[in-house]
């Protein structure tokens, strides 16, 4: 199997459709070096003018949160209703504030 | 053996399927690093990669006549149609991945001829309305049960699902108008689409699957929500939407017991050939030599632009290491 040199690495392939606009995630895909990694995601990712913008991550640089962690990351902020504007009384007549 | 005695589900794995199986059933997705019964790991993977493949496989019938289009219209479209298959292979594999296989390791599966794909793609197109046939039949069923899938459980696999339903609508309509041509046409034109509409009918309704009575794993996948309708459900609904299109060309279904049942408000049909279905299945179908071997030639061809592809990756890595040590 070694012959067919494709242990080649993940990366993370994210797209910006148009200025204004975040990348975001779309996908992954195989590649030997960044470069490629970038014109392979053109065809893949952006055959229909989906995007004016790529960036390729490799998947191994990504840290993320553990899903077993979830309560104690995010749980926190549930009880606290006062950091959202619908927690405050304003009376109608006073208009939109 | 003594290791698969000691993987019987303890406790604790029996709360956590209850758990995952109620997370299902409100209607949340699954992401790569949650925890998922092994069972739905595995049946993901082999329903995503044997998806992923048939989008591979799938290319080699319609590519056979890219290079003899009758328009130069036709040719872009159909290359365009055979280039967004590969595409969709490559999400597919790509949200194999997620799941924790490498993809050459499901490739060397399918090139060992160990992983299946779908059947149709093993049925020979011998004229040029087979490209009109496969594009409205074939991508229609496709369609069908890929809508279905873009509220599929896993995240990943509903994610690619809802690209590639995107990009086959014009797949399905490029298919249709190909017929549509060729049944307007002279009346060799229309013997043509008449043909490839006999040959391709009944190989599109296998494409369902079996009746749901024959298909026992596919239960756990709707309760899983893999799956969310029965092969008869999505089978039911691609002949009542296909059978007015066919009546819109002038062309006839084969199936002398085709006719719309008021009371059900369906199309009642005719007995499918299980037997033609399970023969293919089995690998002895019409092409399925060739389609392996196609793919087989395609891998050890494409070896060298691997290869040299590492290389250039290498000399690059090699030169930048090179100019940072002089600055
Ligand atoms: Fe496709
Ligand atoms: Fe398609």
């Amino acid at each position: 199997m070694e012959a067919h040199n494709d242990n080649w690495k993940i990366w993370e392939v994210f797209i910006r459709s148009k200025n204004g606009l975040s990348h975001k995630h779309v996908g992954s895909l195989h590649a030997p070096d960044a470069e490629m990694a970038i014109k392979n995601a053109r065809d893949v990712y952006t055959r229909r003018s989906e995007g004016i913008s790529i960036w390729v991550v490799p998947s191994e640089s990504i840290t993320s949160s553990a899903p077993d962690e979830k309560d104690e990351l995010f749980a926190p902020a549930d009880d606290k209703v006062y950091r959202h504007p619908t927690f405050y009384d304003i009376p109608d007549e006073v208009g939109h504030i | 053996m003594n290791s698969i005695k000691n993987q019987e589900p303890t406790s604790e794995t029996i709360r956590l399927e209850a758990r995952f199986q109620n997370y299902v059933d409100g209607e949340n997705k699954v992401e790569p690093k949650d925890w998922m019964p092994g069972a739905y790991r595995k049946t993901l993977i082999r329903q995503i990669s044997q998806h992923a493949h048939s989008e591979v496989v799938g290319m080699l019938p319609e590519a056979n006549w890219i290079g003899r289009a009758p328009s130069l219209r036709r040719k872009v479209a159909l290359l365009a149609k055979v280039q967004d298959e590969a595409g969709h292979g490559l999400y597919l594999y790509s949200a194999a991945e997620t799941l924790g296989v490498d993809r050459r390791e499901l490739l060397e599966e399918l090139l060992a001829g160990k992983a299946k794909y779908s059947s149709i793609f093993n049925y020979p197109t011998p004229s040029w309305a087979d490209m009109g046939a496969i594009g409205w039949l074939v991508d229609g069923a496709a369609i069908a049960n890929q809508v279905m899938l873009c509220r599929t459980s896993y995240g990943p696999y509903a994610r690619a699902m809802v690209k590639i339903c995107k990009e086959e609508s014009f797949h399905q309509r490029q298919g249709y108008e190909i017929m549509l041509y060729l049944s307007k046409g002279t009346p060799a034109q229309k013997a043509m689409a008449q043909d490839a509409l006999n040959r391709w009918w009944w190989p599109s309704l296998m494409m369902f699957g079996p009746n749901d009575a024959e298909s026992p794993n596919s239960a756990q996948s709707m309760r899983w929500k893999i799956k969310r309708k029965s092969n008869d459900e999505l089978r039911q609904e691609f002949i009542d939407k296909t059978v007015p299109q066919a009546e819109f060309l002038g062309l006839s279904i084969p199936d002398p017991e085709l006719r719309w049942n008021e009371a059900r408000g369906h199309y009642d049909f005719g007995p499918i050939n299980w037997e033609e279905f399970k023969q293919v299945v089995a690998g002895n179908g019409p092409c399925n030599r060739e389609r392996l071997e196609a793919r087989r030639k395609a891998d050890e061809e494409g070896r060298w632009v691997r290869e040299a592809a590492n290389a250039y990756a290498q000399k690059q890595a090699q030169r930048r290491a090179q100019t940072s040590e002089v600055a």
